[in-house]
């Protein structure tokens, strides 16, 4: 993916560059808003990851009003050092689509942005979703695999489902946390690895082939490959 | 984390902004020395005080204008009506008079009307409209009248030797031409003395409009100086100062207790602000030297004579991550606490119902519940609408199940209940109830504090946190953070945390 990040910390840009170049992205660095808004505006990027406060009068959140005003679609991440719910409602409502906060683990800065970056399509709504042999059906919520139907809860299908969203994509705890349960905070303990292991279980029962794997510092990941 | 200097609480409590002063306290330092500008005393023509006082004038000046009016128009303008009808009607006698007996007839009603007016108010002439031969009457000639052929008028005669302003009405009787008239000079004489009077007053009710208005600017500009001292020492740093209230419970008082009020809240934000600096200053830096500590240690050993261990300086790296990972975590809670107290949330406030969030808190944690071999049971209404902050609410509830989760035995059960208070229904009682080993009755009133953690809760995860946020998230809905035993004869009391929220 080409990546437009513009942040005016030295040090974290050039942690973050580094980072995502590894990772196999192209990085455009740009260090003030006015920078920023001239690359992004004039060029083709997959996702632009924004700092919230730049310098040079451009901050993140004019930065984006003004890309949106002009019909600009480029997936937006904030980063940003103001944590405060009303903080994130605002880069949002500006038109940012995540929002992760300093200071992040870069697997959750990577997670995001190749979620963000590989948005499924809207023009064709599956009504199903396929990850080797396990099926999940949207519409009459129901969960298969290899054609025998699996017992999930509400919220387990939620879970499912988002992680065969993104199947081969690291989906990291606070992203399931704010995706699946709508929950913007850390809870402190390991609640979402029990609700995982749980839906794991049931999923995987009588299976040799595991499907929901456990990315180490990062999150989990379904994919049919080992 | 857990050990922490003595006596923090008394540093706190010598805080300046603790230490506010009684109300009726004389304003702050200085009170001599600040300049009439600095009082807020503006020029004249700009002054509030001014344009109050000219309109106090003005208001005088009119109803004063009223008065008068009404005066004349009761007292002059009575008379002159009363003078036209006693005319009107003697005309009308008289032409009734000269049609019954003729003109001798009326000459006899008018030598008689004039025998009987010993006031020599009454004016007649009767003269022949050819020639203007005189009658009868107390008039040697016709009066002239403006315009001539006018049929009511006012002029000066000459009437049985006294000289007078009249009012006359001319009649026309055939042949014969009637004046009648009323001498005024009593009217007049009225009319002059009243005049004096609206003089002398009018004198008086500008001297008192003034006066007035400039006692008005002088009590007004009195009754706002100590407030305006006051604000100019909280301007100048001194936040403990508060404005003076009178005690008359009038506008003034309003004000200085509105003001008060605010400058009581933004004392509480800067303890707030304050608490979290403290809280940073004794106990951010334990973890933070912690860390240090390790990674340097480990610098240590890689830089050693050995070989440097490549597993052995990974382990302390991770380490040292997970430790900087636990202070921006607490960093955060103390933000969150600190957003909390402040009351800045506020402004988000709106209706959500509530069970639903409980249940969503409830599912989540009863997986955690699960794999330790706990119960989590709930037992909600079906729904209940409550105004407040859906994220700081469910944040709060979270961290009382975690706590509950974490405390009680493997085994135990973990109780979550949301019930309106039976008295008047306008309290909702969320609780959290569970088998752990419960809280001793001295350690419940540390429980909110940050970073308290009692004896007992040493050898387990947290921050001392959790409860700070409850506790601060009660407060800002207007509630309040109960903690009581759960079963009170039980061994291992367990503990019943209950956040009471006013439901609106």
């Amino acid at each position: 993916m080409r990546i437009l990040l513009v942040e005016d910390d030295a040090e974290v840009a050039r942690f973050v560059k580094k980072g995502l170049q590894e990772a196999g992205h192209t990085v455009e660095h740009a260090t003030n808003g006015r920078d920023g808004l001239f690359l992004a505006a004039s060029e083709q990027f997959d996702i632009l990851v924004l700092d919230r406060m730049l310098p040079g009068g451009v901050d993140g959140v004019r930065l984006v009003e003004t890309l949106r005003s002009q019909g600009s679609r480029t997936p937006v991440l904030f980063l940003s050092a103001l944590s405060a719910v009303d903080e994130r409602v605002k880069g949002l409502k500006a038109g940012g689509d995540d929002y992760l906060t300093k200071p992040f683990a870069f697997a959750e800065l990577l997670a995001r942005v190749e979620v963000l970056g590989r948005r499924p399509s809207v023009d064709a709504p599956a009504t199903k979703l396929r990850v080797a042999d396990l099926e999940l059906d949207l519409l009459s919520r129901t969960v298969t695999r290899a054609g025998k139907k699996i017992d999930v809860q509400p919220r387990e299908f939620r879970l499912l489902e988002h992680l065969m969203r993104h199947a081969g994509q690291v989906v990291t705890r606070t992203m399931l946390l704010e995706k699946v349960w709508d929950y913007h905070f850390d809870p402190q303990t390991n609640v979402i690895d029990v609700h995982v292991s749980r839906l794991r279980q049931k999923l995987d029962r009588g299976f040799d082939r595991p499907l929901i794997h456990t990315v180490r510092n990062a999150g989990y990941m379904i994919r049919a490959e080992p | 984390m857990a050990c922490r200097p003595g006596g923090r609480a008394d540093e706190r409590g010598a805080a300046p902004l603790n230490a506010v002063p009684p109300r009726r306290a004389a304003p702050g330092p200085g009170r001599g020395a600040l300049s009439a500008a600095q009082l807020g005393q503006p020029r004249l023509l700009r002054s509030a005080g001014f344009r109050f006082a000219v309109l106090f004038a003005a208001l005088f000046a009119t109803a004063f204008v009223a008065l008068v009016a009404v005066l004349w128009w009761a007292t002059a303008g009575a008379l002159v009506r009363q003078a036209d009808a006693a005319i009107r009607a003697d005309a009308i006698a008289l032409t009734e008079r000269w049609r019954d007996a003729g003109r001798p007839g009326l000459i006899e009603a008018i030598e008689e009307r004039l025998a009987v007016d010993v006031q020599n108010e009454s004016i007649y002439l009767l003269v022949e409209r050819e020639g203007g031969r005189r009658l009868a009457g107390n008039l040697d000639r016709m009066p002239p009248a403006d315009p001539p052929d006018a049929a009511w008028w006012r002029t000066r005669v000459l009437h049985d030797g006294v000289q007078a302003v009249a009012r006359l009405h001319r009649v026309e009787l055939g042949g014969l031409l009637l004046v009648i008239g009323r001498d005024e000079t009593e009217r007049q004489q009225l009319q002059q003395l009243l005049t004096e009077g609206v003089i002398w007053a009018s004198s008086a009710v500008i001297v008192f409009a003034i006066s007035g208005a400039w006692l008005l600017r002088l009590v007004l500009q009195h009754r706002m100086r100590p407030t305006f001292v006051t604000i100019a020492a909280i301007a100048g740093g001194n936040l403990g100062s508060r404005v003076a209230v009178s005690g008359r419970d009038d506008e003034f008082d309003h004000l200085a207790t509105v003001m008060n009020r605010m400058l009581d809240r933004i004392g509480t934000l800067m303890a707030g602000v304050r608490g979290v600096s403290d809280a940073i200053a004794h106990d951010l830096r334990t973890p933070i030297a912690r860390a240090r500590a390790k990674l340097e240690e480990a610098l240590a050993g890689a830089d050693g004579g050995e070989a440097p261990d490549a597993e052995a300086l990974r382990a302390a790296i991770e380490q040292g991550i997970a430790d900087l990972d636990n202070i921006s975590r607490i960093f955060q809670a103390l933000l969150r606490i600190a957003e909390a107290e402040a009351g800045a949330r506020r402004a988000a406030f709106a209706p959500f119902d509530l069970p639903a969030v409980l249940a969503d808190a409830a599912e989540i944690y009863e997986a955690t519940a699960e794999a330790r071999g706990q119960r989590l049971t709930t037992d909600l209404p079906d729904r209940l609408d409550v105004v407040g902050d859906r994220d700081l609410l469910l944040q709060a509830v979270a961290n009382l199940l975690d706590n509950a989760i974490k405390f009680a035995p493997p085994g135990g059960t973990v109780t979550l209940t949301a019930r309106p208070s039976s008295g008047a229904r306008t309290w909702v009682e969320i609780a959290v109830t569970d088998d752990g080993p419960g809280l001793a009755p001295e350690d419940r009133v540390h429980a909110g504090e940050r970073f308290f953690r009692a004896d007992k809760a040493r050898g387990t995860p947290g921050s001392g946190l959790g409860l700070s946020l409850v506790q601060a998230v009660a407060n800002l809905h207007g509630g309040e953070l109960r903690l009581e035993d759960a079963r009170p004869e039980a061994e291992s009391r367990g503990l019943r945390a209950v956040l009471v929220l006013p439901l609106r």
